[in-house]
């Protein structure tokens, strides 16, 4: 076949997809945009362009704090969550010989169980009578239960941290399969301790990992609607209860979708950001 | 490294397992405890919570939704993936990257984004909320797990079988029907498992595009108002746990068959590490 046969019968095979993401995806977020620029009065859209609802997203104080406290939670989480799973990426790429792929499934298990029951556990578990202040009080670790655990922000970085963790260990897990372990020989042979040789060649190899991790747990956890919603109490509330409030009870859905727009401009260009630190950062080697 | 550094790891490696199985073996725990307050210290063992949900008419409907709609959006997701997935791994053509990385775009777009967009199209268009509008954000959400799935199933076919059926007179339909499709097989189920599952479980689609008729995840949502009716939701929830480990370890084992077939690395890791 030429190439050009090829490519024609690529973008017949690709065409019912990349229509259906169009249509569904691609117009729709497009509408949500246009939306931003309109107002509501009741049922009734105004759509003479205005740039109101965008001085209200960030000019007014309860959507600037939503806005700076999701980007706030979702960045540390999201350092959380890496810094947590590397070790665990590490392990098994590096430690478990046979069983790695049994490693890799139980790892997802507790991802697949219903994420409404999850979070709502860890509020079992979290709170003032619940699983963990029983276990230290039981324990005699402490004498009155902890308060500090449910309700705040404390909360959503735990139950967010658990929830996402398969999504960091795994990235990074692929990237240390891929790295050349004569590298790491090398790296000994040259006098490098385990530390330097961690830092000099496993670290900047692993980046791509730990910069994908990044990206996967920081942009979705910026609009969880669960979370904050179940654990967070009034001090752990992030901006996408306030979507949910604009489209449903407050019935101005142009002010809601301004939000969304707004965060997700943020969090695109913070996203941006880490990639090309990342990408600086990041071994040459691969 | 030393001995004791790779042992510190294990045991760091098994304390973090701890953390990441703490909820789900209390789902457990709690569904077979004899009380109505979900707390420790366990008191006995009941079944009563699982009796409760069989007469239980407003869970059944939302049930059978559900099933509706993941049956639904796992047949539709695998479809659409299977068409760019070999449009991926088969041809280049002019835009791939641009395409198919709108294809992959949900998958790290936040869900409520997705339903705000469609909730503002389908109002904008006029149409009423109902199963199928559901279906529609389930369908976005799904086919980049059934690419990601069906694309390491696309690029471990050998091109030349294909090639040898033509030569050997078959049309293109019959070289699918005959070669492509029975080799590609157990990731195509391994595709449906999952989507299927991710549709049961995902909440706030649903909660946004659904109408008068909810799905399960909306009516457990509902019921964790109610405190008397917590122990009847986690006896819900653990048998979704079961179902859902069980279609994971059948689709594992399908996708590992798979790469058997085309003889690549089985032991490469799950259809999550694909998605990764």
């Amino acid at each position: 076949m030429s190439t050009r046969a090829e490519a024609a019968q690529g973008l017949r095979l690709v065409s019912p997809t990349f229509l259906y993401v169009l249509v569904m995806l691609a117009a729709p977020l497009a509408m949500v945009a246009a939306f931003s620029f309109w107002t509501q009065d009741y049922l009734i859209i105004d759509r003479t362009p205005t740039l109101d609802n965008y001085r209200a997203a960030l000019g007014e104080p309860i959507y600037r704090t939503l806005l700076l406290r999701s980007v706030a939670i979702s960045l540390t989480v999201t350092v959380v969550t890496v810094l947590l799973a590397f070790p665990v990426a590490y392990f098994v790429a590096f430690r478990v010989k046979r069983q790695q792929a049994l490693w890799l499934f139980l790892i997802t298990v507790p991802f697949w169980t219903s994420y409404l029951l999850r979070v709502f556990l860890w509020k079992v578990i979290l709170g003032y009578n619940g699983v963990l202040n029983a276990t230290l009080m039981g324990m005699g670790f402490t004498d009155a239960p902890l308060t500090f655990l449910l309700y705040n922000a404390n909360a959503v970085v735990i139950t967010l941290a658990h929830a996402w963790a398969p999504f960091a260990i795994l990235p990074i897990f692929v990237a240390l399969a891929r790295i050349d372990r004569s590298l790491l020989e090398a790296a000994e042979d040259l006098g490098d301790g385990p530390f330097r040789r961690f830092t000099r060649i496993t670290l900047p190899l692993a980046m791509p990992g730990v910069v994908a991790a990044t990206l996967i747990v920081l942009i979705p956890t910026m609009g969880d609607y669960i979370t904050p919603r179940l654990v967070g109490g009034t001090e752990g509330l992030m901006i996408a209860n306030m979507i949910q409030i604009q489209f449903g009870q407050a019935n101005n859905a142009p002010l809601g979708a301004a939000l969304a727009v707004t965060a997700m401009v943020v969090i695109g260009t913070i996203s941006a950001g880490i990639f090309l630190i990342g990408k600086r950062l990041g071994g040459r080697l691969t | 490294m030393t001995r004791l550094s790779s042992n510190w790891l294990a045991v760091y490696a098994i304390i973090y397992m701890i953390f990441l199985y703490a909820p789900v073996v209390l789902l457990p725990l709690f569904a077979f405890n004899d009380a109505t307050i979900i707390a420790l210290p366990l008191s006995g063992f009941t079944t009563a919570w699982f009796e409760q949900l069989w007469g239980n008419q407003t869970l059944r409907t939302a049930a059978i939704n559900s099933l509706i709609v993941a049956i639904s959006s796992a047949v539709i997701a695998t479809l659409l993936g299977a068409f760019a997935a070999r449009a991926a791994a088969r041809y280049s053509f002019p835009g791939k990257t641009g395409i198919i990385g709108l294809i992959m775009l949900p998958l790290v777009l936040p869900e409520i984004i997705v339903a705000v967009a469609l909730l503002v199209a389908l109002s904008q268009l006029g149409l009423s909320l109902a199963l199928w509008t559901v279906v529609v954000g389930h369908v976005l959400i799904c086919t980049p797990f059934a690419v990601a799935i069906l694309s390491s199933a696309f690029r471990g076919l050998d091109r030349e079988l294909e090639e040898a059926s033509f030569d050997l007179g078959e049309s293109r339909w019959g070289t699918f029907r005959r070669v492509t499709f029975p080799l590609v097989l157990p990731g195509v189920i391994s595709s449906l498992l999952i989507c299927f599952t991710i549709s049961l479980d995902e909440f706030i689609i649903a909660f946004f595009l659904t109408g008068t008729d909810v799905t399960l995840p909306v009516y457990i949502w509902s019921q964790l108002r109610f405190p008397a009716r917590l122990p009847s939701v986690m006896a819900l929830g653990t048998i979704l746990l079961v179902l859902s480990i069980l279609f994971l370890v059948l689709g594992e084992w399908m996708r590992r068959r798979a790469a058997r077939r085309q003889g690549q690395d089985a032991a490469a890791g799950g259809a999550m590490t694909g998605v990764a």
